[in-house]
């Protein structure tokens, strides 16, 4: 996967570091994705199970199932744009750093490149995109309670909240990244360091998403 | 030094394999049906494995002590494998491996895959912290209901599993805190926890199974020899697993029956 | 100096680090990361022996009164035994092969300047020891350490009413575990990273030695596992908290209700067990790859079926996660899968005899040195086939019957996993301490060390099989209570006398590390002779390994004994003589 559009400004030597670097972090970021995964596929099984599984009654020696499907706030599919559409700011600032390292001769000019005004807007789009996103699972998580589903009343809330704050803790670590990525385009001199953090923050960025949208297919279908 | 490591592996292993063939310490008497069966695959598996054991530490002691350094007069050979050979291990090795379980299948099935006849006597097992009770369901042949508000431990019997004197069922439902069991009959047993996750295991019978909160697991075995046969838990459920412990006692079918009369008695 | 063949790189990412805290506390450098969680299991296994050591007196003089415990309760005896199994897995076999000299010496075999992500190795550490530190604080809380096993299985482990240490002790050792498991996570994203994407020229995958092989795929077998176990401990941290019910169902404990309804103890096995089985394949791997390397270097012959070797590997690896209900046998779970699952792990002790042909195929028509790595690695392949014998056994569900939860088990993975990882560790220390401190250690106290240990472990858990034959049950902390077990206590006693001796020869290990790091004897380079890579630096390696070069890869790893040569072995970076190929 080529990764820049122009190398005239690059010398040979750099460029190779450059895509050493980029394929190393992707890789890296790759693997621990497969990592977090796991847990995921963890908690579906766990869903899976629970739904389908038979408990004893003791009062009647007989085997019941309690799984009842839970609404989903209406709040949840709304939210859920939000953090599509902060994919689509995350993905931009991810090429506009591409483009715009490879147009200066950035090695050797630090602290400046063209269009990091406009890389920061991006992200800081992405940044408030995503905090919307956290405010408004809690809020759903306060429509939850309002209607009398707390994170133990049911075996459906349970799951609800668990997937809700799992994938929620692990957004608010990208925010982190986003804050990292921001502070690396402003102040870091290696053209190439603003190339690699941007563009493993906005995958697993991307990544957030996904998960996002599995989450909620997993709710919203798998009842 | 090659030749120390060869008398210390090979008498480790003779000393091992002979306290295993000596049968020092050993299964107890098997006391069920299935247990000869168990007790049979249990010696094939342990004389196959057993030839395995000495002969791969027997190997190993003596390459130790065969080919060790002896100056320049021994040369070590240049070889990176031998591709024939690796197959044909590994055929053999999985061919033993696996044809040992496929063995053993029958008898697991036997013991597992089908249901206790009709006709078995029922015993209800429950096991608490740290004690088992056996509840039978008395000449109805159906057990009462239980409710867990109903749970008193500290009155034992029918009381600790919280029986429900409500229900018409259950008013011919007896708990004691020993098994018995009539000789020769297939035994249900259901298998309930009501804290924490126990097992049941006698020993002599053969017969293990978790007990496990929220399911009730039914399982069968038939005892064969009358006898005292002890029961204890195998699965760690407290600071009083140790002691979780019961008896079943197989007696003749007139001796059960006249037991279960007499537990039948004393509850009018 | 080396010779062979080496060429310029650039200057290595970051320069070497001034100053103690950068130098020594939170280092980049993988070696020093390596010596740390190295010095973290050294500590952890002291701990875990002394633990195991209470439990012995405890259970043959169960009312005898230590100085400064005082009695040992029947829940502390539980407790002792739970801590002793999570910190001996966790923190010492999960630790010191694979974090520790795997981190040390992954990069070096392979031809790298460095891990692939030095910070994040660097907090995989620190993450790791806040786990022992948390770990070890369920001693000192209210209700002190959890007595529920280091399975944890619930309800016993999520309800604080079912026994004293299952307050917050149990919280504690959840959390504990959990951030265990991010530290092992991070781990294993560097280790596979770097050995995918930082192999030196002509270092192919196949030309790897066998140890960067085991680490690679007990890093993969980490990967996938961990991540489960967060899950189940996430749950299980709901459970006892937030009232939810994952894994309880309705209970009552001592007639009060508990709370819950509706969950399944059996989850939390399944859950537990998929993390579990690979696990103890993470904990045997990296002393498997070392024990090819030992077995090679001190016969002078190449590793008898390099590409078998391999291939079992990663089909230890696979399989490993298609076995996990061999736990389950007597649970609760579908017979059905019980056979299905018996079926797979009679297949898995394939692989893992093929490995033990090989490496009696290694040692057959070699030039054996008796060095002290040496030792520990024939003591490896002795223990490892002792314990894999009893395996068999328990595979099947009908032998299962009688043997689950007895004493069969606990003699079967102590010396399968326990001992011939343990074997492997102090294999890996003796053979790599010349490279890393330039001093050799003492062979005299490695021999006594030797044969205090091979005999000792073999006297005390070879018995435990024949007490689980006549039906001893597992974590009872006293043998007075059941009537049968009273004919067994001189076993039992025999045990315990043996491990006295046993564990007080660990301490010639413990003073010969020491003493050898100021007054061993000085060591070359290469003082085994022996081909890989970390042999051909300087000793111990400078701060990027290769001294601003890198290694040219010509040949494999094993090159001993070629005929023609002039020396027995040639090092990887040497062309070997085209009529060999």
């Amino acid at each position: 996967m080529t990764i820049l559009t122009s190398a005239e400004n690059f010398s040979h030597g750099d460029l190779q570091q450059l895509e050493m670097r980029l394929r190393r972090a992707r890789l890296g970021l790759g693997v621990g994705v497969v990592g977090i995964v796991m847990v995921f596929v963890s908690f579906t099984s766990a869903y899976i199970v629970r739904q389908g599984l038979p408990t004893l009654d003791p009062r009647t020696n007989t085997l019941v199932r309690d799984w009842f499907p839970l609404p989903l706030p209406a709040l949840l599919f709304f939210n859920t744009g939000l953090l599509l559409i902060s994919s689509v700011t995350m993905e931009l600032a991810r090429r506009q750093v591409a483009h715009f390292t490879t147009a200066t001769r950035a090695a050797s000019t630090p602290n400046v490149f063209a269009g990091r005004e406009g890389t920061i807007l991006w992200l800081a789009l992405t940044a408030v995109l995503g905090l919307s996103f956290l405010k408004g699972q809690w809020t759903v998580w306060r429509e939850m309670e309002a209607s009398g589903f707390y994170v133990a009343s049911s075996p459906g809330s349970s799951f609800v909240y668990l997937l809700t704050g799992t994938h929620g803790v692990h957004l608010l670590g990208g925010i982190f990244a986003l804050l990292a990525a921001g502070a690396t385009v402003l102040f870091r001199r290696p053209a190439e360091s603003r190339v690699v953090v941007l563009d493993v923050t906005a995958w697993y960025w991307h990544f957030m998403t996904l998960l996002w949208a599995y989450i909620l297919c997993l709710l919203e279908f798998a009842r | 030094m090659g030749l120390v490591l060869l008398i210390i592996i090979w008498l480790i292993t003779l000393i091992s394999t002979y306290f295993f063939i000596a049968k020092t310490w050993w299964l107890p008497v098997g006391a069920s049906a299935a247990a000869a069966g168990i007790d049979h695959y249990f010696s094939v598996t342990f004389i196959l494995m057993g030839i395995v054991f000495v002969a791969a530490q027997g190997i190993l002691g003596y390459f130790a002590w065969k080919y060790r350094d002896r100056g320049s007069s021994s040369v070590a050979r240049y070889s990176h494998g031998n591709n024939r050979l690796e197959i044909a291990w590994t055929v053999l090795t999985f061919i033993l491996f696996v044809g040992l379980n496929l063995m053993s299948s029958s008898i697991w099935a036997s013991e597992r895959f089908r249901p206790a006849q009709p006709g078995a006597v029922q015993v209800e097992v429950t096991g608490m912290q740290f004690q088992w009770y056996f509840r039978y369901p008395g000449p109805d042949g159906k057990f009462g209901a239980t409710k867990p508000e109903l749970i008193d431990p500290s009155t034992g019997g029918e009381g600790a599993v919280g029986l429900d004197a409500t229900d018409p069922v259950s008013k011919d439902d007896f708990v004691t805190g020993t098994m018995y069991l009539p000789v020769g009959r297939e035994a249900e047993v259901i298998l309930r926890a009501q804290d924490v996750i126990h097992s049941f295991f006698v020993p002599g019978m053969r017969f293990k199974q978790d007990a496990v909160p929220g399911l009730a697991i039914h399982m069968h075995f038939t005892p064969i020899s009358t006898g005292d046969y002890e029961i204890v838990c195998a699965e760690l459920c407290g600071l009083g697993h140790y002691k979780m412990h019961g008896m079943l006692k197989v007696v003749s079918q007139q001796e059960f029956d006249a037991w279960l009369a007499a537990r039948e008695s004393e509850k009018q | 100096m080396a010779t062979g063949e080496f060429a310029a790189y650039g200057a290595h990412a970051h320069a070497a680090p001034q100053g103690f805290i950068r130098k020594w506390v939170f280092s980049l450098d993988h070696k020093v990361i390596g010596l740390q969680y190295y010095f973290l299991a050294l500590t952890a296994v002291f701990v875990g022996m002394f633990l195991s050591l209470l439990m012995r007196i405890h259970l043959i003089w169960p009312s005898v009164s230590l100085p400064l415990f005082g009695e040992i309760k029947p829940e502390a005896y539980l407790s002792l035994l739970t801590m002793h199994g999570t910190i001996m897995v966790f923190f010492v076999l999960t630790t010191a092969p694979q974090g520790g000299f795997g981190n040390y010496f992954l990069p070096i075999q392979i031809g790298a300047a460095d891990m692939a992500f030095p910070v994040i190795n660097m907090l995989s550490f620190w993450v790791t020891f806040l786990a022992y530190i948390v770990m070890l604080s369920a001693f000192f809380v209210t209700g002190g350490a959890p007595l529920h096993g280091w399975t944890g299985y619930p309800p016993l482990s999520a309800l604080p009413s079912a026994g004293p240490g299952e307050g917050l002790g149990a919280d504690l050792w959840v959390t504990s575990i959990a951030l265990f498991c991010i530290g092992a996570l991070m781990s294993a994203l560097n280790f596979i990273t770097t050995t995918l994407d930082m192999r030196a020229r002509g270092m192919s995958l196949m030309r790897m030695p066998l140890t960067c092989w085991a680490w690679f795929i007990t890093a993969i077998l980490g990967l996938l596992a961990f991540g489960v176990l967060l899950a189940a401990g996430i749950l299980l941290l709901l459970d006892r908290n937030a009232g939810t019910s994952f894994f309880v169902p309705l209970v009552t404990v001592n007639g009060q209700l508990a709370g819950h309804k509706g969950g399944s103890p059996l989850l939390w096995q399944h859950l537990f067990w998929f993390f579990g089985h690979p696990e103890v394949y993470i904990a045997i791997l990296p002393a498997m790859g070392l024990c090819s390397q030992l077995v090679s270097v001190f016969s002078r012959k190449p590793i008898f079926g390099y590409k078998a070797m391999v291939y079992a590997m990663l089909s230890i690896g696979i399989m490993g996660f298609m076995v996990w209900g061999h736990h389950m046998f007597m649970s609760g779970m579908s017979p059905y899968s019980g056979f299905a699952f018996s079926v797979m792990t009679m297949a898995i002790g394939v692989p893992s005899a093929i490995k033990t042909f090989n490496w009696l195929g290694t040692l057959w028509g070699g030039k054996i040195r008796f060095s002290s790595p040496m030792l520990f690695a024939i003591g490896f392949v002795s223990l490892f086939v002792s314990g894999g014998i009893s395996g068999p056994f328990l595979a099947q569900p009908v032998l299962d019957i009688p043997l689950h939860d007895t004493y069969f088990v606990t003699g079967h993975f102590h010396l399968i996993m326990g001992v011939a990882s343990i074997f492997g560790i102090f294999a890996a220390t003796y053979y790599w301490f010349p490279k890393m401190f330039g001093r050799l250690m003492n062979e005299s106290l490695a021999r006594w060390h030797f044969w205090f240990s091979f005999v000792g472990t073999y006297a005390i858990f070879m018995p435990m099989h024949y007490l689980g034959m006549a039906g001893h049950p597992r974590r009872y902390s006293q043998l007075t209570e059941v009537g049968y077990l009273h004919s067994l206590l001189p076993l039992q006693k025999f045990i315990t006398y043996v491990a006295f001796i046993t564990i007080a020869g660990q301490f010639i290990f413990l003073f010969n590390l020491f003493w050898s790091m100021k007054f061993g004897k000085k060591a070359s380079d290469n003082p085994w002779e022996a081909t890989t890579l970390e042999w051909t630096t300087a000793t111990p390696p400078p701060h990027d390994n290769f001294a601003g070069r890198t290694p040219v890869i010509h040949h494999g790893p094993y090159e001993y004994s070629v005929p023609g040569e002039p020396r027995d072995y040639v090092m990887q970076t040497d062309p070997l003589p085209v009529a060999v190929r």
